[in-house]
């Protein structure tokens, strides 16, 4: 009954959120001006990747309309905290329209909102196409991928509590969506953390655990659908995971396991310190580092490729025909789609993986010393 | 991109090409002599082509 409930609720609010508001810009794209293809689509993959202050679907070229719906921007500025919508931007995203908020002057620049010095009405850059009278301010916006986050977090609060709560009534057989989550949170506990962590060991890290799991996977899949978010290929979410396994990983460390990182037994004594360098270098820096670029990696060539592949039609056009060169993205887009479905769970079963692999190397007692 | 970032993005394809091909290939000939370990072998190659993928993907990363 709960579950119902709350499922009525995420449709409502889905509803809500996506509701689509439409601008009419004052039009940037003059008709009659030469567009040139390949240089437009390479800079609408590279607009997808990058996280943004709205939400954009589409826009209409001859009318200069937007689909799209604004989302509050919050900044730290000089002078303090600023809030207002992304719609005051008018979709503007080279520093042209400027945004008086009273005391500050902000615009935006490639999806980063910059605020000028005082006394400047305008942006002038440098050859490099760098800001030079305007500076960075601390963003706290919620951007596409916040928004993406948070529905994320929410479908998991709402379908592990409705979870949680069958096992709080003492129902030993799930019923309705639970019946799905069940066999996928034994299947991380038997497959992931009981042969990596230890049977004794592996309860405390669970947590972290499935919640690293659901939390990649369902923003991978996320990211498949046509609302355009691309969280998990944004360098500072996995940025982000990947220093959690590190400080867990870290401060539940045994004895043994600094022992055996900073004097390696067995090895001769001149020898130690350069191996208790390259071991703490391992632990600190690279083992996140492969961490958090697998995964940003993988979800950016993901997206690029589909990309791509759907940009195809519009690259082909010319010389197949457009039927012909539609088809041939339908179907190359759709066979590297389904693969994408595979990568999105392979990702989040290796991330979860490597971390259990991690704490396991962390957590484990050693009974003799060489 | 220039040519040198463009072959050196080509010779990390054709490394992590070889590893993988090793890998896959080694983890077949393993699951077709004991088809009852197969479970175990696809974990430990996912592993390690994680492993390789990752530093492959790094090098890609920095070469960017």
């Amino acid at each position: 009954m709960v579950a119902k409930k709350s499922i009525n609720f995420i449709t409502v609010l889905v509803f809500a959120l996506f509701s689509i508001s439409t601008y009419a810009d004052d039009g940037e794209q003059k008709p009659g001006n030469k567009i040139d293809t390949a240089e437009e689509i390479k800079e609408y993959i590279a607009h997808h990747l990058k996280d943004s202050h709205d939400f954009h679907f589409y826009t209409h070229n001859e009318s200069g309309k937007h689909y799209s719906f604004p989302l509050p921007v919050i900044v730290w500025t000089s002078n303090g905290l600023k809030t207002f919508m992304s719609s005051e931007f008018h979709h503007d995203d080279s520093g042209k329209v400027v945004v008086d908020q009273g005391d500050t002057k902000l615009v935006k620049l490639h999806s980063k909102i910059y605020e000028l010095e005082p006394g400047e009405t305008t942006v002038s850059f440098d050859a490099d196409h760098h800001a030079t009278n305007a500076h960075a301010v601390l963003d706290f916006s919620i951007t596409k991928s916040v928004v993406g986050m948070l529905l994320a977090g929410l479908l998991m609060l709402l379908a592990f509590g409705a979870l949680a709560r069958g096992y709080k009534k003492g129902k030993t057989i799930p019923t309705g969506f639970s019946r799905v989550l069940e066999p996928l949170v034994i299947y991380v506990r038997d497959e992931i953390a009981k042969p990596n962590i230890g049977e004794k060991k592996y309860r405390k890290f669970m947590g972290f655990l499935l919640t690293v799991f659901f939390f990649i996977w369902i923003l991978n899949l996320l990211g498949l659908t046509p609302l355009g978010f691309n969280v998990t290929g944004q360098i500072a979410v996995t940025a982000c995971l990947a220093i959690f396994t590190v400080i867990i990983y870290l401060f539940s460390g045994t004895k043994d396991f600094w022992g055996h990182t900073l004097w390696m037994p067995g090895v001769p004594y001149l020898l130690r310190p350069i191996l208790a360098v390259i071991e703490l270098i391992g632990f600190v820096v690279i083992k996140p580092f492969s961490l958090l670029v697998r995964l940003f990696a993988n979800i950016t060539a993901g997206h690029f490729v589909v990309m791509s592949l759907i940009a195809l039609m519009i690259t082909l056009k010319e010389s197949f025909g457009p039927v012909a060169s539609t088809g041939m993205s339908l179907v190359l887009a759709l066979f590297i789609m389904v693969i994408e479905i595979l990568v999105a769970f392979l990702q989040a079963f290796i991330f979860t993986m490597l971390s259990s692999l991690f704490i396991g190397m962390a957590v484990e007692e050693h009974d003799d010393h060489h | 991109m220039e040519i040198p970032t463009l072959v050196g993005a080509g010779l990390i394809v054709i490394g992590g090409g070889l590893g993988l091909g090793k890998i896959g290939g080694a983890a077949m000939e393993g699951i077709a002599r004991q088809p009852e370990a197969a479970g175990k072998i696809q974990t430990a190659m996912i592993i390690i082509g994680a492993l390789l993928e990752g530093l492959a993907f790094g090098a890609l990363i920095l070469g960017k």
